[in-house]
């Protein structure tokens, strides 16, 4: 059979019910009633004790969001979501926030020992191994790489976040790594300057629903000067039915300070679609950075497009301080929808805004994602590197906006927008958006679309590859400049991550 | 029995007939060269060896090592020792050469059924064979074959060809592109490679390969079949008199 009939027949068949995080963690919850009121506001706030002017921010949120409607210029389409069918608020019963790992459910630790991701991550969330205590997972290849690798770990599960990791070491370097819930009663002076401040609750639609319902998230906070003695990382987990998760992260680096942060995520195979409408907000102030990466691994949806997160996410930084830098770096390859475009604002004077991107669509899966890069500061620079890889009956579209202000002088850009198409069901689309408004920026902007071609897999193949096995190759090969940005041990999870998420692709 | 044995194969690409009953065989431990004009379906042959797609075999069979190979896919044959040395390799953008070579070599382990090649066996075989190919560290760590020069690719084929040990090792056109610094290169670095063990097909165009790889057999290849076999001074006497004989004969 000639190769191109064979793909098609491939793509044909394809499934992508290969997700292997799917199942579902059986565990009393208490929830919410179903629906959205003031009363569901009062009700998530009063759970989390929060104090009035966090209920009268959400409240205020709520009565603006009625006002709004839902964006449409996204290339992506779907059933209308009814708001009163959802809950917004759903704990593990019993819930009380864990003083140490041993009054975790052991559910849930059996969970996140199922999830797997990351090994090492979860062996310490499990408390099996002290931090820099050899690890099985060593070997000649990693170079000790886990035995040194030290990752804190916020885990938070539907609504709440019920782990925290190296909590104590952070605070002896002064980092304050916390879910929000507990920042906003503990620090309520720097949530209240700074959440809002990069996303304001009027921002959009979906944003403005998370400022309403949000229910937890992470905080981090890093003084001036301090460089965060390891990862930060979150994982987000929604489990229960019908359940939307509205996490917010906030993350400010103070003056000189650095911080890397990672999040990852995943969820249960179900029929109907679920809501993740999450915020993120980071603050670099003067000479400070922030490297925020992400392994997107929400389930995608069944073979016949039924069921799949909905992933409608804000994510923005702000370089507000001189020579500041906020980097995102994301592998994308779960989602029945993702809709997301993080962004910087590059407000201080030589700072500098990357974007390094790969987003995977398989199946019937939609991804309408980019970024935004606002130079607003004199010699500020943006990088932005997307890879896209559209397979199955998928679509794919970059859409970004490149834009200098009036008085951004010696702005630059630089933006490389690669898709690569696998079978020919599938769609690639690249929507750049670039405005300049002084004379001195300078953008570049470098875009192309391919197909896997037939030569280089018969090549691979004609080495002893299998037609799997020479697509992950070579996708693994197109998406390498992105992969190289992230820590280490995520970026081997991410690779095997994109093998799995491109299975059944080709013949 | 012979090695490799082409019975009577016929083969088409988009309806039209490429190979008219070519029948050849190769036996173990020998080094074939074929010859013959362009449009001969030399390259044919070397493509549907290794099992590329898009070839219609509509009559006739393979057999390697007494084995139908024909409805094997190309990765099945390459782990029963099939190696094809590309007239064109192809650029893997992004895969770095030492990442390719131990991909292949172990994928072809796991077919077999074999472990993974242990890390200091594989690096110490790589590092020995690119020194004698010429082959810098540098450039084991660059994409696969991307931004190489037509010498280099064809080296990095060699090399490919080294660390896959293969069984029956089929060189196609390997020679074009080279000049005589490379090709001699080149062709140390496939005699090396000779081993009673293994089967080679030579296929080139010119006779000046054959001088630096002295085959053991020369096929005449013209309009899909093999029309003459000859001794290694079969080349020679093509090298004088052209292919005009041949390409009259078969019409």
């Amino acid at each position: 059979m000639p190769a191109v009939e064979e793909t098609v027949e491939q793509v044909k068949r394809i499934d992508v019910d290969q997700y292997k995080y799917g199942f579902e963690t059986h565990i009393e919850s208490e929830k919410a009633p179903k629906g959205l009121s003031e009363d569901t506001i009062r009700f998530i706030s009063a759970k989390k004790n929060e104090p009035d002017w966090m209920l009268d921010w959400r409240l205020g949120a709520y009565r603006r969001w009625l006002t709004m409607r839902e964006p449409g210029w996204a290339r992506v389409h779907y059933s209308k979501i009814d708001y009163q069918d959802i809950y917004y608020y759903a704990a593990p019963k019993a819930f009380k926030a864990p003083k140490s790992l041993a009054d975790v459910d052991p559910e849930i630790l059996k969970t996140y020992e199922k999830l797997g991701i990351p090994l090492k991550e979860q062996e310490i969330l499990a408390g099996v191994r002290k931090q820099g205590e050899p690890s099985e997972l060593d070997d000649e290849t990693t170079g000790g790489e886990y035995t040194s690798g030290r990752v804190a770990v916020d885990a938070v599960f539907d609504s709440v976040s019920v782990a925290t990791t190296f909590k104590e070491e952070l605070k002896k370097a002064g980092v304050i790594f916390m879910p929000i819930s507990e920042a906003i009663r503990e620090h309520p002076d720097l949530v209240k300057k700074y959440l809002g401040s990069v996303v304001p609750t009027s921002d959009n639609f979906f944003a403005t629903l998370n400022s309403a319902v949000f229910s937890d998230g992470s905080f981090v906070y890093v003084p001036e000067g301090v460089r965060c003695p390891m990862e930060l990382s979150t994982y987000f987990r929604i489990n229960e039915a019908n359940t939307g998760q509205f996490e917010r992260t906030l993350i400010i680096a103070d003056k000189g300070a650095y911080v890397s942060y990672l999040e990852g995520c995943t969820a249960p195979m179900r029929d109907e679609n679920q809501l993740h409408a999450a915020v993120v907000e980071l603050v670099a102030l003067d000479n400070a950075e922030i490297k925020y990466s992400t392994v997107q691994n929400w389930y995608p949806g069944d073979a016949e497009g039924r069921g799949g997160i909905f992933n409608f996410v804000t994510k923005r930084g702000d370089c507000r301080g001189k020579n500041s830098k906020i980097s995102w770096t994301q592998v994308e390859t779960g989602s029945a929808i993702t809709w997301k475009y993080p962004s910087c604002i590059l407000r201080g004077d030589n700072s500098r805004g990357e974007f390094y991107s790969i987003a995977i669509s398989n199946g019937h899966q939609q991804v309408d994602s980019g970024t935004k890069m606002i130079h607003l500061g004199k010699n500020t620079i943006s990088r932005i590197i997307s890879k896209g890889i559209s397979a199955g009956k998928s679509n794919n579209t970059y859409r970004g906006l490149v834009s200098a202000h009036r008085k951004a002088t010696g702005a630059r850009n630089f933006t490389n927008c690669d898709s690569l198409l696998i079978g020919n069901q599938c769609g690639a689309h690249t929507v750049p958006y670039i405005e300049a408004k002084n004379s001195s920026a300078t953008f570049e902007h470098e875009a192309t679309t391919s197909k896997i071609s037939e030569e280089m897999l018969f090549y691979c193949q004609s080495r002893g590859m299998s037609a799997e096995e020479a697509t992950a190759l070579v996708v693994n090969g197109f998406v390498r400049d992105v992969l190289q940005q992230l820590p280490m041990e995520f970026a081997v999870e991410a690779q095997k991550l994109i093998s799995i998420s491109l299975e059944g692709s080709v013949g | 029995m012979s090695f490799l044995e082409i019975k009577n194969l016929h083969v088409e690409v988009e309806d039209k007939k490429i190979l008219k009953g070519l029948t050849l065989t190769v036996e173990k431990g020998q080094v074939a060269a074929i010859m013959g004009p362009n449009g001969s379906g030399k390259s044919t042959l070397a493509y549907v060896l290794a099992g590329k797609p898009g070839y219609q075999i509509t009559e006739g069979d393979i057999l390697l090592n007494g084995e139908s190979i024909l409805e094997m896919a190309p990765d099945e044959r390459a782990a029963k020792g099939v190696f094809l040395a590309f007239q064109y390799p192809v650029e893997v953008p992004g895969v770095a050469t030492m990442t390719f070579l131990r991909t292949s070599l172990n994928a072809q382990r796991k077919t077999r059924g074999e472990g993974e090649v242990s890390t200091p066996e594989f690096m110490k075989l790589v590092r020995e064979t690119s020194a004698h190919l010429g082959i810098s560290a540098d450039m084991l760590k660059r994409g696969v074959n991307v931004g190489f020069s037509g010498g280099e690719k064809k080296r990095q084929e060699i090399l490919q060809m080294a660390v896959l040990q293969p069984r029956l090792a089929v060189l196609d056109e390997t020679d074009s592109g080279l000049d005589i610094d490379a090709l001699k290169v080149v062709a140390d670095g496939v005699n090396r490679l000779r081993s009673p063990e293994r089967s080679m097909i030579v296929i080139t165009h010119y006779q000046r390969l054959l001088n630096y790889i002295v085959p053991d057999v020369v096929h005449v290849m013209a309009k899909g079949k093999v029309v003459r076999t000859g001794g290694k001074e079969l080349a020679l006497e093509l090298e004088a008199k052209g292919y005009a004989e041949y390409v009259g004969e078969a019409a």
